[in-house]
């Protein structure tokens, strides 16, 4: 066997000699002080959802057209697997936008972690202009440091949404059908699966990634705790008796068939196989016109008064990223962006509630035109976030793994499996 | 003097050929590859290996991040983490499956499609087209098969498993196997159509004239004659399917159901892109290289063995 030449041996050990130079090193910072000042072009990034597309456009033209010194380019945000994957290696790579309209709360801690965003404590005024416009509902969305890296811009409060159609064949009333408690939420469940009205009760997505569980446990743990998010002080909250209870009536789901373990390719709400939903605002637009439609509180095992239920949010923030060298623009633009007037538009193009304080009072039109939408902003005054806590996704990949093994596929009795991952959700939460 | 000179001349020019090979010319042949793989190969590969010991996560540029070495700390969270040896675990049943099921499928329709059979073209074609065909396509063409309320089981009526393949424990990663073998056999026909293209006719002459049937032909001649192309393919399927990602993060949901789906690949993503944990999604992959490695090592072993 012939020897490879020894230049050629050469080439692994300059890589792995790259390698650590380029792992070891680091760039210099800009001036932060100056750069949060400076004013001139930057770039935004929108969420790439039809209606919030028509929004930003719209909402980009009416800056420029002031300030032709100091334009704004919009872009979608690229496609990836998820939005926060792409946000991520554009924070990695140094060349995120100065402003993503489509940034989750799930996500802040990781990209803080990074060094990606810039704290609006640190602009001027920015922390009054936060608090004096989303009120006592702001404080979710403070980081553990003290600092809010992230405006709290619009949310998508999640209830119960049911096929009046569906109801109505199961032999269920269709406007104000018993919902409240566990037992009734089961009973309505059980009739609409054995009358053959659909195939399925409800059908949230039984599959494992980490944001499934804001569309079946979370909300109603929320509502259940009276507004207990999934960790608080740094202790997982989950394994508590209301947490059980939760799971407890998502089990029978389960294993009564009332809720398939199999996930539906497609929408199965749309598609008429289940009879109902857990969603937000957004899907008054999307199933208005084909299904007829009512909605309701998620369920507690009491039955509390519907208005006093809290539940999840749902909401997506605006960030302002470190990459951003005219942050005196991005500023300004930040708060155009969610003054009364675009949070109105906002509103009006997209049916999302702007995460401000009183909305039904600062909109009044908007809502005697469209009644509709009423219930679901009386419900924006009562949400809650996911916790704003270091190691948060993995918190929630954590909490899914125990909540699929336990719950959705049954193979371990719930109250062991959620009290062995409430104590590694709470050594994640401990650190820093 | 002229040997003085032969003498002085000798010197430099060893040392060139020490150096650089006794063709030099070839150096600059093959330079473009070689930095190519330094650049996608050698260097992640390098990187990877460094993250794996540090306490690494990505940062933007300028952010100021302490990066200590945390010697094997990642690999002791990676393999004391149940989940990711269930990932491992996963992976050898999808190996056991596909690699066997691939070598078998693909030489016997390779033989088949190499005789001169009506609509040759078109088969070939007919194999080929689920391998260029995007995963996500196919994936859903699978879903509405294999679905609980899907053709599938609809066909086989009280036969159909319960609970339905997709989200039965034993049946998941066995199914995930079948539809990977079935959507990249196309290219490994192709790989045995070319090894069958070269064995000389002779050979099928001389079995002929020792009255070997077709049966015993393929045996004795084709499947022997055939031996590089097969090492070729077990260690092709065998790199491809460790590094499984689609099928069990669509076809799944996610590596579901309760993980018995999951691949390494998989959980390198969530660990390190989801979660923000490249370090220890290092580790895994750092562990997969070397148990890809020691496969087909003792892959290559078993099959060249005369």
């Amino acid at each position: 066997m012939k020897r490879m030449p020894p230049a050629l041996t050469l080439v692994p050990a300059l890589a792995l000699v790259l390698t650590a130079t380029a792992a070891c090193g680091g760039g210099g910072g800009g001036d932060a002080q100056e750069a949060a000042k400076a004013t001139g072009p930057i770039k935004v990034w929108l969420s790439n959802n039809k209606e919030e597309v028509a929004w930003g456009k719209a909402m980009v033209e009416a800056w420029n057209a002031a300030h032709a010194d100091q334009k704004i380019t919009a872009e979608e945000i690229p496609a990836g697997k998820s939005s926060e994957e792409v946000i991520g290696a554009a924070i990695t790579a140094g060349n995120a936008p100065c402003l993503i309209f489509n940034t989750a709360p799930a996500a802040v801690p990781q990209f803080q972690k990074q060094g990606g965003l810039v704290p609006l404590d640190d602009l001027d005024g920015g922390k009054a202009y936060v608090e004096d416009r989303t009120g006592s509902v702001a404080e979710q969305y403070k980081s553990p440091d003290g600092k809010y890296y992230q405006i709290p811009w619009k949310s998508n409060p999640v209830m119960i949404f049911y096929n009046k159609k569906v109801f109505a064949k199961a032999g269920l009333d269709t406007e104000a059908p018993k919902l409240a408690t566990y037992d009734d939420f089961l009973a309505a469940s059980r009739k609409i699966v054995q009358s053959k009205a659909a195939s399925a009760a409800i059908f949230p997505a039984p599959s494992s990634e980490f944001f499934q569980s804001w569309f079946d446990f979370y909300p109603l743990f929320i509502a259940e705790t009276d507004g207990k998010q999934l960790v608080a002080d740094k202790k997982a909250q989950f394994d508590s008796p209301e947490g059980l209870r939760v799971a407890g009536m998502w089990k029978t789901m389960y294993d009564e068939g009332l809720a398939p373990r199999e996930k539906y390719n497609g929408d199965a709400f749309g598609d008429g196989k289940s009879a109902m939903a857990i969603v937000g605002p957004w899907a008054i637009a999307v199933y208005g016109e084909k299904i007829d439609w009512g909605v309701a509180p998620v369920p507690t095992s009491t039955g509390k008064p519907a208005e006093a239920i809290k539940t999840f949010s749902d909401a997506k923030n605006v960030a302002m990223y470190s990459a951003c060298t005219n942050r005196g623009t991005a500023w300004e633009v930040l708060k155009f962006a969610t003054s009364k007037e675009q949070d109105g538009k906002l509103l009006e193009v997209t049916g999302q509630m702007p995460l401000r304080k009183d909305i039904t009072a600062a909109y009044p039109e908007y809502f005697s035109k469209k009644p509709d939408y009423k219930t679901f902003a009386a419900q924006a005054a009562r949400t809650v976030e996911v916790p704003n806590v270091p190691n948060s996704v993995t918190i929630w990949q954590t909490f899914r793994d125990a909540y699929s093994e336990s719950v959705i596929f049954g193979k371990k009795p719930v109250d062991e499996t959620f009290k062995a991952a409430a104590e590694k959700v709470t050594a994640l939460a401990g650190q820093s | 003097m002229s040997q003085m000179s032969t003498a002085t001349l000798a010197g430099p020019r060893r040392r060139v050929t020490t150096l650089l090979g006794r063709h030099p010319v070839g150096m600059v042949f093959v330079t473009p590859y070689v930095l190519f793989l330094a650049a996608v190969f050698a260097y992640p590969l390098g990187f990877a290996v460094w993250m794996s010991f540090h306490d690494y996560f990505f940062a933007a540029p300028g952010a100021i991040v302490d990066r200590p070495f945390v010697g094997l700390d990642n690999y002791k969270t990676v393999l004391t983490d149940p989940a990711v040896r269930r990932s491992f675990y996963n992976i050898v049943i999808f190996l056991v499956i596909n690699v066997p099921l691939t070598v078998v499928l693909a030489l016997v329709l390779a033989t088949a499609l190499n005789a001169a059979i009506r609509g040759r073209t078109f088969l070939r074609v007919a194999y080929y087209v689920p391998y260029v065909t995007a995963s996500v396509a196919v994936v859903g063409v699978w879903l509405f098969l294999f679905s609980a309320d899907g053709l599938v089981n609809s066909l086989l009526g009280p036969l159909a498993p319960d609970p339905s393949w997709l989200v039965n424990e034993s049946l998941a990663m066995p199914t995930i196997a079948i539809f990977v073998t079935w959507k990249q056999l196309g290219f490994f026909i192709l790989l045995y159509l070319a090894a069958l293209q070269n064995i000389p006719k002779e050979l099928y002459e001389s079995a002929a004239m020792d009255g070997a049937g077709p049966l015993r032909t393929f045996w004795s001649v084709v499947v022997p004659a055939v031996r590089p192309a097969t090492t070729l393919v077990v260690i092709l399927a065998t790199i491809t399917g460790a590094n499984l990602f689609t099928e069990p993060y669509l076809l799944t949901g996610g590596g579901g159901p309760n993980g018995a789906s999951a691949s390494p690949v998989l959980l390198m993503y969530q660990r390190g892109v989801e979660q923000g944990n490249p370090d220890v999604a290092a580790a895994i992959g750092v562990l997969l290289v070397i148990g890809v490695i020691l496969i087909s090592l003792v892959n290559r072993r078993l099959i060249e063995r005369d």
